[in-house]
């Protein structure tokens, strides 16, 4: 394949975000284009249909399916009440009787003849999406959501765990080498989000739930830490909906990582500043990756865009100079030039014979690698 | 469940031609996965026979910006053209130049899907063993990933059955349950469940999620009347008409007929795709199942072939005739890797690494994976750890198949008083690895293994055959385009599965049974050409003879008295094998095959193993240090 190469994470200082903000199912857009929204601003809503309860009347009366329509005191479409009385009889005088209550406020869907049983649908259910970032409403999906644009910092983590959430930069460590500890997280936490250098202890997270920060930023974590916080394993790479009290992106990768200097020189230029940030990974079919938006008011979009639409979308792949990062042992997280990319597929130590590329290591060093080893980084 | 569900055509794919095999020179197929999208070119040679000629591929172009699959297509046919000169593509871009004419054109030109995830389904049957079985091997059989199996007595809650249906987004359900002429309460109040739950389809969010109804007859009017208003319903014969039968064949055709209709009309490009295609379009995995059936069919034996993929490993198996599909859809070499260390266990798959590890940096490396699935191993230990995940991977994957690879239950037998000595029960499979023929490995991990006696040996390993076994490897990962070919063109499909498509790695004699490490398990004398070969394996030993992919030889093995190579404990077999790239195999290691709990005595077997089969050299592995800094 001619273009096989992975594309690198968005590190970038200044762009233009746009999230598309999309209800699961169709609804009502309250936003107009060209509306300027807060993060927390409703931009649409939904009803889903509500939950549905069954009960099996014939069984609770002990009559046949197809009797029960002369003991129900309700039809299809009327509305009940939890605890209302909506089949029964009475015999001898009162003497024996038999009695079926809704189990939930609803209204009555669908009576069968066949089964006996009753269907309630509870009330719908409201769904609501906000905006997430500042900006501006750029496009409406009719019965679906908005598009919302703004200028911003844009990073993008390679693994993350939690929702949305939002809260103030504030730096944990001083380089991105260094371990965030318990030690260097103290009550002034509350309602950051916190930078951390090269990994997150356990007690590091534990303890930044406990004064009450709203996110980690850090370039590794152990994968057993991350486990012993879960409770569980992580099967399929698929997050964000975790019930966890702090949202946690991973730069790097998983054990002892260094969190990239661009990164890291970003996250602390902006410190202080509000971001949006979202630990939703989901590396299968339509990758989506963690992100920090810190949305900046200081720049113009317009401005930004003559810029940007100067630039490719693409990716130029790789080439004689590019700066490319390795993303696999034994190199893994080094960050080097690339100095040759031979056409014939070279032996390496496993035995196999691949298409490789050789890079100048910020070190000096000259290494060999497999081309699916190496991921580009924007420049 | 002998039956083919290719014979009918759906009303999308009212342009199959009739084709006349005769004079078809010149086939293209295309597979068009999730990521790549690979085409293949097959030519008529001189002999008449049907060889490969090219392979191209590129990536699959289903998602933004470019939402169109038939880029991706020509993407791939271009590179075929490159290669070969030979034009295919017509002018205004809108399809295949056909028939063929010298080195323009194709006569056939037949696809295969599993872009968007593939087919996801969700299946209903009354009572679990019985038709909801039957059910999820008719989904299955269609080439589905069957994302939950409901049933009347599965032990959930009403309430928790349709909060489960709600959370989950299948593209298609299918509805089965009781018997034609029995009870209908049971199956409508499935249809009541999945009314009152209304899951809405994955793609798309304005058209009707469709359902298959495959169960009592007599229920239909009620399923209709329940389902017919929110879902696009399509009735099909009973799945298991009275109990002693199984007809999964109807459904199967539903399924794929609706899965040309709704499922991959809503995937972008496809309307043009259906147009192009000569043949319907089939979902990858059923497309696989197809050619291995065919293979089975035409010499009569029993084959198992797998396909561990990034994100799901695949089982298929014939065994006396009997097709069996399965699909394990978190068990995978990338995307799923971390699914296979949390099913199998860590320590599961380090037992199969003769190195010292750390366990921490094996879980990281395994993560690491997992959020960068396109890398590949560049050292050592993490090939080493990959092919241990492969061996794990698979070795689930095929229990999970025997769990569907049985007789139908719920049945009552009458019995002879021979029956009481060989009872079928139903309960436990009815694969005897005793008598499978041959093992296919396909799927990345085996294929592009650096050296073929390590995929004999992960083959080995996962599947642990018994007795006399043929191992093979899909070499360039055909196997879906062949299958599909094979609904229009066998001979072509076959011709090519054999001679381009299979490589064969050799044979491997394994006696069933246990001894302890060291005590004499069998003698064997090797008759190849003039040569003679005796040897004597110990139980915990593995030897390997070469033997070339088209040389033969007759084996004569006596395994000890605790040992049963198919004749019996202890006693002596003789038999003709095939060679391969790896050769002969002779496994003394017992059957199961169990590792010692103690780490210096396994690796130190470990070892052993891999350098007498030539996996990985001893000296290598002795002084592994890992580079890096």
């Amino acid at each position: 394949m001619a273009h096989a190469y992975t594309p690198g994470l968005k590190r970038k200082e200044a762009t233009i975000v746009r999230k598309t903000r999309r209800l699961p199912i169709k609804g009502e857009v309250l936003v107009k284009k060209g509306q300027e929204v807060s993060p927390d601003d409703i931009v649409a809503v939904a009803e889903i249909p509500g939950e549905s309860k069954v009960v099996n009347v014939a069984r609770l009366l002990n009559v046949e399916p197809d009797e029960i329509r002369d003991f129900l005191l309700k039809k299809e479409g009327d509305k009940v009440s939890k605890g209302e009385i909506i089949a029964g009889y009475k015999a001898f005088f009162g003497l024996f009787k038999s009695e079926c209550v809704a189990p939930t406020d609803g209204i009555i869907e669908h009576i069968s003849d066949v089964t006996g049983q009753v269907v309630i649908r509870e009330p719908p259910v409201k769904i609501e999406v906000n905006a997430y970032i500042p900006g501006e409403v750029v496009d409406v999906l009719p019965g679906e959501g908005a598009v919302i644009e703004t200028a911003a910092a844009f990073i993008q983590g390679i693994f993350g765990i939690g929702g949305e959430r939002r809260g103030e930069i504030k730096l944990a460590v001083n380089s991105p080498k260094e371990i965030l500890t318990s030690e260097k997280i103290d009550s002034d936490a509350d309602g950051k989000v916190l930078i951390g250098g090269s990994l997150v202890t356990y007690d590091g997270i534990q303890k930044a739930i406990e004064v009450g920060a709203r996110g980690i930023v850090v370039g590794g974590i152990e994968d057993r830490d991350l486990r012993k916080w879960l409770g569980y394993e992580i099967g399929v790479a698929i997050t964000g909906h975790e019930d966890v009290p702090l949202t946690l992106i991973v730069t790097e990768g998983f054990g002892k990582m260094n969190m990239s200097d661009r990164t890291f020189e970003i996250l602390k230029k902006f410190e202080g500043m509000e971001a949006s940030i979202s630990g939703a990974t989901q590396i299968r079919a339509g990758v989506v990756r963690p992100e920090i938006i810190v949305p900046r008011s200081d720049l113009d979009v317009n401005e930004l865009r003559s810029i940007e639409s100067g630039e490719t979308e693409f990716s130029q792949g790789m080439d004689i100079g590019t700066l490319v990062r390795i993303i696999r042992k034994p190199y893994f997280g080094a960050i080097g030039r690339v100095v040759s990319l031979p056409v014939e597929p070279q032996l390496i130590e496993t035995g196999s014979k691949v298409r490789v590329v050789e890079v100048e290591l910020e070190d000096g060093r000259r290494v060999t690698v497999p081309r699916a080893n190496v991921e580009i980084i924007e420049e | 469940m002998e039956d083919r569900g290719n014979e009918t055509t759906s009303p999308s794919s009212s342009n199959v031609r009739r084709i006349d095999p005769e004079r078809v020179r010149v086939i293209l197929a295309t597979d068009v996965g999730s990521t790549t999208t690979k085409a293949i070119l097959i030519k008529r040679m001189e002999n008449g026979d049907y060889r490969l000629v090219v392979r191209g591929e590129a990536p699959t172009t289903v998602e933004a910006p470019f939402e169109d699959v038939t880029l991706g297509v020509k993407n791939s046919v271009r590179e075929v053209e490159e290669l070969t000169g030979h034009k295919i593509l017509r002018e205004d871009g809108e399809g295949i130049i056909e028939p063929n004419s010298d080195s323009v054109g194709v006569d056939l030109y037949v696809s295969t899907s599993s872009a968007g995830g593939g087919l996801q389904m969700m299946v209903f049957g009354v009572v679990k063993v019985m038709t909801a079985e039957s059910a999820e091997r008719a989904a299955l059989g269609a080439g589905a990933i069957v994302m939950d199996v409901v049933s009347i007595d599965d032990g959930r809650p009403v309430h928790e059955k349709i909060q489960r249906i709600r959370t989950l987004r299948p593209d298609m359900i299918l509805l089965a349950g009781g018997t034609d002429g029995g009870t209908i309460t049971h199956v409508v109040e499935l249809a009541e469940l999945i009314s009152a739950a209304e899951p809405r389809p994955r793609l798309g969010t304005t058209f009707q999620l469709p359902i298959v109804y495959a169960g009592n007859k007599d229920a239909r009017e009620h399923v209709k009347k329940v389902l017919g208003e929110k879902f696009a319903i399509k009735i099909v014969d009973n799945i298991r008409p009275v109990l002693e039968v199984e007809n999964v064949g109807p459904a199967r055709d539903a399924i794929h007929e609706l899965f040309l209709e709704h499922v991959m009309s809503h995937a972008p490009g496809y309307d043009k795709l259906l147009r192009w295609v000569d043949a319907p379009i089939l979902p990858t995995p059923g497309a696989v199942g197809m050619i291995i059936q065919e293979l089975a069919k035409k010499y009569g034996i029993n084959v198992i072939g797998t396909d561990p993929g990034g994100a799901t490993t695949d089982v298929f198996s014939v065994f006396d005739g009997r097709y069996t599909k399965s699909v394990s859809a978190n068990l995978g070499m990338s995307y799923s890797i971390c699914n296979v260390m949390k099913e199998a266990g860590l320590r599961n798959i380090i037992r199969w690494v003769p190195l010292e590890v750390d366990e921490a940096d094996v879980r990281n490396r395994l993560r690491n994976k997992m959020i960068r699935p396109t890398t590949i191993p560049q050292t050592i230990l993490d090939l080493l750890i990959e092919q241990g995940v492969n061996r794990e991977g698979m070795r689930l994957a095929f229990e999970q198949h025997k769990l569907l690879a049985r007789g139908l239950r719920g049945v009552q037998r009458v019995r002879t008083v021979s029956d009481v000595f060989e009872q079928e029960t139903g309960e436990e499979t009815f694969i005897d690895m005793m008598r499978v023929h041959i093992i296919v490995g396909s799927g990345g991990v085996n294929a592009h293994a650096p050296r073929r006696e390590q995929a004999m040996l992960m083959l080995i390993d996962a599947f642990q055959p018994e007795g006399v076994t043929r191992i093979a490897v899909d070499s360039i990962f055909m196997m879906p385009h062949l299958g599909v070919l094979s609904t229009v063109h066998p001979k072509a499909a076959l011709d090519v599965f054999e001679k381009d498509c299979l490589i064969w790695l050799g044979t491997v004699i394994s006696p069933r049974g246990q001894l302890k490490l060291g005590e004499k398990a069998m003698e064997v004398k090797i008759l190849k050409g003039e040569e003679e070969i005796d040897l004597k394996l110990n139980f915990g030993e593995l030897k390997r003879i070469k033997l070339g992919e088209s040389e033969e030889a007759v084996i004569q093995a006596k395994p000890s008295k605790a040992l049963d190579l198919g004749r019996g404990p202890g006693r002596e077999i003789e038999t003709k094998v095939s060679g391969g790239v790896a050769g002969i195999v002779l496994d003394a290691r017992g059957r199961p095959l169990t590792l010692p709990e103690d780490d210096k005595l396994r690796r130190k077997l470990l070892l052993d193993w891999f350098d007498s089969i030539g996996a990985y050299e001893r000296e290598v592995l002795e002084n592994y240090v890992e580079p890096g800094g």
